[in-house]
């Protein structure tokens, strides 16, 4: 399964909304996200793609588009 | 070993319900109840100061305890939001309390103040006997009412809250503590400009791993599990997050006191006017350990540990 439905399959079970957000429109604007679905979020991408955000990377700009969540899983599995 | 004593706490007479705020803040009363699980925070007097709060919360647990001020050995203070930085309001509530030459220190540190200076005093006390803690906030004056600041206006209130730590007595002993720093992410959390100024979805990220992350540390330290303590007497910032809080550690969310409905997220204030109600609760000696834990500005963040005497 590519990436990006990887992370849209994730975005939508915390949301529990059926949602498809451009790659560049805001997570939170879409209403995908707010504060405490961000945080399951991130440990769903954690789980699903077998990386570690360690807390210095735990800033909700780094996670608030699918382009940005997208440039980020593959910085951290280079 | 230093004990945890009597608790005390002062809120303001004021209440501001949600219906009061939802008109200034372009917000729903419903919308932020859902938010952040409260209902009604409490804003001080004009007349009011910082160090003014914090004399009454001192004087309430001074009476509780059963001590006379002049007994204190040391007084500590933390306040993110003193309306004057230096000196800050510990020496005033010193002078508040008749005394003229006990140490009177300021922590200004937003939420994790109070944490720290427990910390602090469980050092100190040992030393000087009786180490008086102190939160005292008035948060209000560091909000804007206004659509633009509704992230920060729909949370905050004023309180203060104060601990007797003892070196020879109490109910509970501080056997451990873990505090933290993370300079680096300062910028999600601060006051510039006599503003409150927060990146909420980064703070609630931040703190739903961090606080977990402590309270383990010092239980995993001891011996215990999440499931030993018979409370959590966490910084009441948000409702949601406490919830989250419980369900991360796997244990009985009816542990996890919580005050914040009532009295908003009156920062550094908050972990011991929770304390301080929850102690009031006990119908009988405690028999298991409690748990305290904050985060807050810094970043820092921590928890302590108290056990049964």
């Amino acid at each position: 399964m590519e990436q990006h439905t990887r992370i849209l399959k994730i975005l939508q079970r915390v949301s529990g909304k059926q949602i498809n957000p451009g790659q560049d429109e805001s997570l939170f604007a879409s209403g995908l996200l707010d504060s405490f679905a961000l945080t399951d979020f991130v440990c769903g991408l954690e789980e699903e793609f077998g990386v570690t955000v360690p807390d210095s990377d735990l800033s909700a700009r780094k996670f608030d588009t699918i382009t940005k969540v997208s440039a980020y899983l593959t910085s951290k599995t280079k | 070993m230093a004990y945890l004593r009597a608790f005390g706490a002062y809120l303001p007479a004021r209440r501001v319900r949600n219906e009061e705020l939802s008109a200034l803040v372009d917000a729903t009363p419903e919308w932020i109840l859902s938010a952040t699980g409260i209902e009604e925070r409490r804003y001080a007097a004009a007349e009011d100061s910082v160090a003014a709060l914090g004399v009454r919360a001192a004087q309430d647990c001074l009476q509780n305890a059963g001590v006379a001020g002049e007994e204190l050995g040391m007084i500590l203070l933390a306040s993110g939001s003193s309306e004057r930085f230096c000196p800050g309001p510990a020496s005033q509530v010193a002078a508040e309390l008749g005394l003229s030459a006990t140490p009177a220190l300021d922590i200004p540190v937003a939420s994790c103040g109070s944490l720290i200076a427990l910390a602090m005093a469980a050092q100190f006390a040992p030393r000087v006997g009786l180490v008086l803690v102190i939160g005292a906030e008035i948060m209000s004056r560091r909000i804007e009412l206004t659509p633009q600041g509704k992230d920060t206006a729909i949370l905050f209130g004023d309180g203060a809250g104060a601990c007797l730590v003892d070196a020879n007595t109490g109910f509970a002993g501080i056997v451990d503590f873990a505090l933290h720093t993370e300079g680096a992410a300062a910028k999600i959390l601060k006051i510039e400009n006599d503003r409150f100024q927060m990146d909420g979805r980064s703070v609630i990220l931040q703190a739903s791993r961090k606080i977990p992350r402590a309270i383990h540390e010092v239980l995993e330290r001891n011996g215990l599990t999440a499931n030993d303590p018979a409370a959590y007497l966490l910084h009441q910032a948000n409702l949601n997050l406490i919830t989250r809080i419980a369900a991360s550690l796997k244990a009985p969310e009816d542990r996890f006191y919580a005050n914040v409905s009532r009295y908003g997220n009156t920062s550094s204030a908050s972990l011991l006017i929770a304390a301080c109600e929850w102690h009031r609760t006990l119908s009988g000696p405690l028999t298991a350990p409690v748990v305290f834990s904050a985060f807050g500005a810094g970043l820092n963040w921590g928890a302590l540990l108290a056990v049964p005497s």
